[in-house]
């Protein structure tokens, strides 16, 4: 009798997939997370010595961006499928898919989803939350997780349907148009963001005169800075931050210096 | 602080806890676990602010790979606690958040270390084939996770708003606190930098400047942004697209010298 995946078993694959992580380890990462989630399926085709040699497979070592195991975990079902029912796929054919693609999927995963859609999301929603509106984590944590449950489902979904198929997309173009079109998109809000979600004010007076009008006129830093090039500040310290990154600096103690500078600048009544 | 209290801060920690390995729902982040601790405490108004602060500090703290980014659970949950039982500044908030968030990475790479053995035992169960057992050490890992998050959280919120605490967090000078609240203005820029040092595109920066003058020359708010920002991605595939299958046709081409002339003429 043929044996088959059915609808419930992808489900159970998708549920399980949103827990990856969770045993997590320095030796071999989210490899329990992957077989756990590959469970209802194995489950389902093996019995015996043969479920045994199957759990060992996806035992191995797996690391990816979490979102985008699921189309692995799709194409890895349909080729256990195929397997239970005759056809000659080897543990090294498998073992090749995963291994083939978690660099891959990584490496469109992390620009698109860490890269992009969190910051953007987080910045959007902390600005409105400074304002003390629920609105801000409500939009943040809304949009984020539709946007992450839709690539769950159609990752697992869509990697079941078209199976080893997958694999020559994954390397092809495509997933290469995706990222560079997310990075752009993701670099122009970033670039808006550094302008407009940040806040320097250097109210250091410069000068103080009364012009012909008789008006009081006060030239601070800020003032002069403005008038040129507004959002100048944050843009140097955004360069000057990328450089100390570079180089290998913790960001903690980026973060740290940052603050003595506030500190430090507040005291003197360079920003306020 | 009522025993129910406890209780829900306990699960709040403990999600929090749990996200900040798994990376899916997003409760390890400030926005997100500032607000929580906020609602359970009773002032949702001050958590949502801390939050939305915090995350400013925490923009560009990511797992990629296996590095491992500050801890963002344990530096939310633990300065909202401490921030709203105590009735202290924002600022405060920020000043515990930095070293609680160093605190919390040791944690979180000493449990990371430690499911080491959940894996090999996992091993053991799967020669049996116990699927079970399997899944045990899953959910084992996961709730050291929550355990490392949550009982800090307990013994901070045991003592949060009693005298020593308050006067410990009082005692710390108002030119600290409110130069701390100059800096979150702008402490994001190291967030920023991260992200844009983590796409490594150098030559994709022209957009980075591009969305930033018209930020800072127009009044187009975030959704126009977003719209600008689609249409240069459209037009960057196009481009793109015509550059790989040109450069792809390149080495059929290069036998046949009328397109060698043209080649060159393209120069």
């Amino acid at each position: 009798m043929e044996k088959k995946l059915t609808k419930g078993d992808l489900i159970n694959i998708f549920i399980r997939s949103n827990f990856l992580l969770g045993s997590f380890n320095f030796e071999r990462m989210q490899s329990i997370g992957f077989c756990v989630s590959m469970i209802p399926a194995l489950k389902k085709l093996y019995k015996g010595e043969e479920l045994n040699q199957a759990l060992k497979r996806h035992l191995e070592f797996f690391n990816t961006q979490p979102f985008l195991a699921t189309p692995i975990m799709g194409i890895i079902a349909a080729m256990e499928e195929k397997r239970a029912n005759g056809a000659d796929i080897s543990d090294q054919t498998i073992s090749g898919v995963k291994v083939g693609l978690i660099g891959p999927l990584a490496g469109v995963g992390d620009p698109i989803f860490w890269g992009t859609l969190r910051p953007v999301l987080a910045a959007l929603g902390a600005g409105i939350a400074l304002t003390g509106s629920i609105i801000g984590p409500l939009i943040f944590f809304i949009a984020f997780n539709a946007i992450r449950l839709l690539t769950h489902w159609y990752g697992v979904m869509y990697g079941f349907e078209k199976g080893t198929e997958l694999v020559d997309e994954v390397g092809g173009n495509r997933m290469r148009y995706l990222t560079e079109g997310a990075s752009v998109l993701g670099l122009l809000v970033m670039g808006a963001l550094v302008a407009k979600w940040t806040t320097v004010n250097m109210p250091l007076v410069m000068s103080s005169y009364v012009n012909s009008q008789g008006d009081q006129v006060v030239v601070t830093v800020q003032s002069i800075l403005d008038s040129l090039m507004p959002g100048i500040v944050p843009l140097l310290m955004t360069f000057a931050c990328m450089a100390l990154l570079k180089k290998g600096v913790n960001p903690l103690v980026i973060i740290i210096g940052l603050f003595a500078l506030g500190i430090c600048g507040y005291a003197i009544g360079l920003f306020a | 602080m009522t025993t129910m209290q406890f209780i829900m801060l306990f699960i709040v920690a403990a999600v929090a806890g749990m996200g900040s390995v798994l990376d899916e729902c997003q409760f390890h982040r400030p926005l997100v676990a500032c607000t929580l601790v906020g609602l359970v405490l009773g002032d949702v108004t001050t958590g949502i602010i801390l939050g939305g602060t915090l995350e400013m500090l925490a923009l560009g703290w990511m797992n990629v790979g296996a590095a491992m980014a500050p801890d963002a659970a344990l530096a939310s949950v633990v300065s909202s606690i401490l921030v709203i039982v105590g009735h202290q500044s924002i600022g405060a908030g920020i000043a515990l958040a930095v070293p609680l968030a160093a605190a919390g990475q040791v944690l979180t790479i000493f449990v990371r270390t430690i499911t080491v053995f959940f894996q090999h035992a996992a091993d053991g169960f799967a020669a049996k084939g116990n699927c079970f057992a399997i899944e045990m050490c899953h959910v084992g890992g996961l709730l050291l996770q929550a355990l490392r998050v949550a009982l800090p959280a307990m013994a901070i919120a045991a003592v949060a708003g009693t005298d020593t605490v308050n006067s410990a967090l009082a005692s710390i000078p108002e030119v600290i606190t409110r130069g701390l609240q100059v800096s979150g203005g702008f402490i994001v820029v190291v967030g920023y930098a991260m992200v844009i040092n983590m796409m490594n595109a150098k030559s994709l920066m022209p957009y980075f400047f591009l969305g930033f003058l018209i930020a800072v020359f127009t009044n187009v708010n975030l959704i126009g942004f977003g719209a600008i920002g689609l249409i240069c991605a459209f037009f960057h595939i196009k481009n793109l697209q015509r550059e790989l299958e040109s450069a792809a046709a390149g080495p059929v081409r290069s036998g046949n010298p009328v397109d060698d002339i043209d080649d060159s003429d393209l120069m």
